[in-house]
């Protein structure tokens, strides 16, 4: 801790003589009393604000906002969303205008907005934590389970005063901690370390923490799959980095290459790039591939080998559909490898958000961070204090998804059922959806494995191609968008994913209620035979 | 076998630069005291529950029903909820896609920014649109966003006042910006002097400095003075002649614990001024659930509204927010319960307002008790809490003490504030962590410990500081003020 509170020292705002450093250094501070200018380093493309606009002389416009704002894009909630929102209200007044009568969001891994039903326990335990005051009344025990009201009783005595309204430490209260800490050890067979965890809101923001460290100019690289979710690609352009793309291989179930890291890996030194770190997510998203044992061996070992962190996002870890693949974590894997704190920097993202659990709205998830020296991990800390802390509702969630009733708990019998049947579906539908996919014309898909999404490619006619080009618009979201016209589905196009140059996607949830899949397939289908009738070469 | 994947040398240098006092080293070593067991009173961030405050029952009801939304199917739901807070609950759900668990629209439920912008109407007298109102996990999320939209380089300035709440140093700090610091009077009130601001523009711009932006904070943060409308006023035609847009911190607005200035909105000032400046100064605004009676911190949940910002530009704000998928819903519904509280006539409405009320009568007589035992100190001199939740009363150390600050490696208020920890167990944020003039010492202190507490806790640090100054002083020479 010392060297920052030295550092904020010098660091101060203070009036007299401070001079302005003319490299980066340190915090820009400006003395009211010097009078050196600061060396003007080469001028960007903005100048100052008053002659860089002429239709407007407001400060903040589009010509001066941070260019990484206007360079980072997120398809999945995209330019398709936007004219399926349009649509959607639309929808309201001009019921017959439309051959559908409803907008069927398939864009975005939102269960519960799609029906999916909350899991019963988790919610009792949440809502006795929301409102304390019930544990004192008897007619509670008429209105709750058992252990959700002991389990709700555990989690406040280990928040100071049983306050769920105050911040708590800026890793998350330290009960919840060592709770998950348990529920990774025992799913992993490997000890976990309560100080190890960042919890925050939703597994996103820890993504954006970690490219915040380790991005420091366009020069800094991360190795991502392609297709990715763009979260990844969002988060480098606002920092100022540079994607590192590597190819993920369709025709082998989106199989991850070692040879593949090696050739992306070099081909970015040779442009002068520093590759800080290699992303894997695992369930894949968009792609739904659950990565085998051995595979993930040589992922650690390349890690190691060319020092990179190894940026695991993991939160699709309890969505896997078929028997003959199962999740295995990566801190699992590197430390049955004899691997540990001194071999391998490793951050593994986890959130509330998917599983059977699909509690998007809540923004709960966390990051275990491995393998980083004292030091680093007070920067990490540093950062994450500024927000102050991740919501409580979310803390306690994640907790609970990570410690959830076990054989012999009054709620267990329920919380099982819920969890299989939710889990059941998912892999039907994913079935079901793969199926009706494959059985169209010019379409293959690889089954999800994992995930929440199917990934068809669509091989697109000449006809099409053309088509598109003339309305200025990509293929896939040429096809899309006459997809959501025609029937109200609305998926995303594999643009936003980034694909193979000249092969072209969309990305589909499995994820609306088992009743609606069948419509949803003959929609699908009738739309695409006249698609294909209209474009076919 | 090292690891060159990420360490300390490697690091972004802005984190590295990055400083955020609130939970740095007092706050740090006073965990560490605590974890030994000696008694603490955490004193160094504005967290009302974790001292002691209640929630308020009315949006714990309602927030309980929505998460298990099972229970309003249920038919004793009657005995145990108020039937506002059942009808509540049912009217915030139907606002949702899904309940508590489902992502909202990036920029958070429609029907709660409705809400949002009603309560502006009500507050202003003024329209709002609720296109306008982004909701955030916190107010501080909010700020960061902006600021990223803002800063595209070094050569970028942020005015930021001095003492100022180091949510706006760090963060400028992590966007690689430049902090430009116009001082606040502590001799006038900690007031706020445009001929500083003009300078401190004119200076930085010299420098080769594009003074982007202006931040308020009101009421202030550390040091809790309200703005009067004039000098409202002459910050808004300031902001409008140096094309700067205003960043309103407006997130103690409840908090206000005297009457000769009330709080009066950054909007509603801009509005009453009219054309042309209504229709020119860009302005965004603040608010959260954290703060104000009810101290909702650990919710996360804040909101901004944009005033005059182009189309185009809240697109692309609006572009980011999606990016993170939505803010937590759950808070979310505390923001429409904060705009839209219980009314005359409902069930609920009496509880509610003798809740709220105690809490805002209360942290009023703790900013009096405060202040005066902070004046009633030797070598302290304290301005009093006008509004928010601080009290930065000045220390005047002796030359001895500081000194002995140096010798111990300390900027001498950390020295200060570490000795007070050690005795007394009062955890405060040095006045270093905030900004202060050369020479000039403070430390910030919250007004949240209970009531019948704060007799002996001013007590407690009264005899601390007699000891201090009697071991370090002598009847000469102070610091300098």
């Amino acid at each position: 801790m010392r060297r920052f509170v030295i550092g904020q020292a010098k660091n101060l705002i203070d009036q007299t003589r401070r001079r302005p450093r003319p490299h980066h250094n340190n915090i820009r501070l400006l003395s009211l009393l010097a009078s050196d200018p600061i060396p003007v380093s080469s001028s960007r493309f903005f100048s100052d604000m008053t002659g860089s606009d002429s239709s407007s002389s407001l400060p903040v416009t589009l010509d001066s906002i941070n260019p990484n704002v206007l360079k980072c894009e997120y398809a999945v909630r995209g330019e398709i969303v936007n004219i399926a929102q349009k649509l959607q209200d639309d929808l309201k007044i001009n019921k017959d205008a439309y051959p559908f009568d409803e907008i069927i969001y398939c864009n975005i891994g939102n269960p519960q907005s799609l029906s999916q039903q909350p899991i019963t326990f988790f919610r009792e335990v949440l809502a006795l934590c929301s409102h304390t005051a019930l544990l004192d009344r008897d007619e509670t025990h008429a209105l709750f389970s058992t252990d959700s009201i002991a389990r709700a009783w555990k989690i406040l005595d280990q928040i100071p005063g049983k306050a769920t309204g105050a911040y708590s430490h800026s890793q998350g209260i330290k009960g919840l901690r060592d709770a998950i800490a348990a529920g990774i050890e025992a799913r992993d067979g490997f000890p976990a370390d309560p100080n190890d965890i960042f919890m925050t809101d939703g597994a996103s923001p820890g993504v954006h923490m970690m490219m915040q460290l380790l991005i420091s100019s366009e020069k800094d690289g991360i190795l991502c799959p392609i297709p990715q979710y763009p979260l990844y690609s969002a988060s480098i352009a606002l920092h100022g980095g540079s994607l590192v793309p590597y190819y993920l291989d369709e025709a082998s179930g989106w199989g991850l290459e070692i040879s593949e890291l090696k050739k992306q890996l070099e081909d970015a030194k040779s442009k002068g790039i520093t590759v800080r770190a290699l992303a894997v997510i695992n369930p894949g998203n968009p792609t739904g591939q659950v990565l085998s044992e051995e595979n993930q061996r040589d992922i650690v070992d390349f890690c190691k080998k060319e020092g990179l962190v190894l940026l695991a996002d993991e939160v699709y870890q309890e969505n896997v559909y078929v028997p003959d693949k199962k999740f295995h974590s990566f801190k699992k894997v590197a430390r049955s490898m004899g691997y540990g704190e001194k071999d391998i920097s490793l951050v593994s993202f986890q959130s509330i958000s998917k599983g059977y659990y699909g509690e998007c709205g809540k923004r709960g998830g966390y990051m275990e961070v491995t393998g980083f020296t004292s030091d680093v991990r007070e920067q990490i800390y540093k950062v994450a204090s500024v927000n102050l802390c991740s919501n409580i509702s979310g803390q306690i969630l994640a907790s609970l998804v990570m410690s959830p009733p076990k054989p012999g708990d009054e709620s267990y019998e329920s919380y099982i059922s819920e969890k299989e049947g939710i889990l059941s579906s998912m892999a039907r539908r994913a079935k079901t959806l793969e199926e009706a996919l494959n059985k169209l014309e010019g379409i293959t898909c690889n089954r999800a494995e994992g995930a929440m999404y199917l990934f068809p490619c669509i091989n697109l006619p000449k006809k099409a191609i053309a088509a598109a080009e003339a309305a200025k618009t990509a293929p896939d979201t040429f096809y899309c968008k006459r997809l959501l016209n025609a029937t109200g589905i609305v998926v995303v196009p594999g643009s936003g994913f980034r694909q193979v140059p000249g092969t072209w996607h969309f990305r589909c949830t499995i994820l609306p209620q088992e009743d609606k899949i069948p419509a949803i397939v003959n929609r699908l289908t009738e739309f695409h035979k006249s698609f294909m009738d209209e474009f076919r070469d | 076998m090292s690891l060159k994947a990420l360490d300390y040398e490697t690091l972004n240098e802005n984190v590295k630069n990055c400083q955020y006092a609130v939970r740095g080293e007092l706050y740090l070593r006073a965990s560490e005291l605590q974890k030994e067991g000696k008694k603490i009173i955490f004193t160094n961030v504005g967290n009302p529950h974790a001292l002691g405050q209640k929630p308020l029952t009315f949006p714990r009801q309602v927030v309980a029903l929505c998460q298990a939304p099972f229970l309003l199917d249920n038919p004793n739901v009657g005995m145990i909820f108020p039937a506002d807070a059942i009808a509540r609950a049912k009217h915030y759900l139907s606002l949702t896609s899904g309940g508590l668990g489902a992502y909202s629209d990036s920029r958070g439920l429609p029907g709660v920014r409705k809400e949002v912008a009603e309560f502006i109407q009500r507050r202003d007298g003024y329209p709002s649109d609720p296109e306008l109102i982004f909701l955030t996990d916190g107010a501080s999320k909010g700020v960061m966003q902006i600021l990223n939209c803002i800063i595209r380089d070094q050569k970028d300035g942020i005015l930021v006042p001095v003492p100022q709440y180091p949510l706006y140093s760090a963060t400028i700090s992590l966007l690689g910006g430049t902090l430009v610091p116009y001082y606040l009077e502590e001799t006038d009130n900690w007031g706020l002097d445009v001929n500083n601001l003009r300078q401190s523009v004119a200076q930085a711009r010299s420098q080769g400095i594009t003074v982007r932006a202006m931040v308020i904070i009101n009421p202030g943060n550390p040091t809790g003075q309200c703005l009067s409308e004039a000098n409202l006023r002459e910050i808004l035609k300031f902001c409008c002649d140096e094309r700067l847009v205003l960043l309103g911190d407006e997130v103690y607005q409840q908090n206000i614990y005297q009457d000769e200035r009330p709080f009066i909105s950054s909007k509603k000032v801009l509005m009453d001024m009219g054309e042309p400046l209504s229709k020119e100064v860009q302005l965004i605004s603040f608010h959260t659930v954290s703060k104000g009676y009810w101290g909702e911190c650990g919710q996360r949940g804040g909101y901004f509204e944009m005033t005059n910002i182009p189309p185009r530009t809240v697109e692309e704000i609006y572009k980011v927010a999606s990016i993170a998928l939505s803010p937590n819903v759950s808070a979310q519904i505390f923001m429409g319960l904060m705009v839209s509280p219980p009314k005359p006539g409902d069930i609920s409405y009496d509880q509610f307002v003798r809740e709220s009320k105690g809490i805002l009568e209360s942290l009023r007589r703790r900013a009096r008790i405060m202040t005066d035992g902070f004046n009633s100190c030797k070598n302290v001199v304290c301005n009093f809490t006008e509004g928010a939740m601080y009290s930065f009363p000045q220390i005047k150390l002796p030359p001895k003490a500081i000194q002995a600050a140096k010798q111990a490696g300390k900027v001498p208020d950390v020295f200060y504030c570490l000795k007070l920890l050690e005795a007394t167990g009062i955890s405060t944020v040095p006045g270093s962590g905030f900004g202060q003039k050369e020479g000039v010492f403070h430390l910030r202190t919250t007004i949240l410990p209970a009531e019948e507490e704060m007799p002996e806790i001013m007590e407690s640090f009264k005899k601390f500081n007699d000891e201090f100054m009697s071991q370090y002083g002598d009847n000469f020479g102070y610091s300098r003020m």
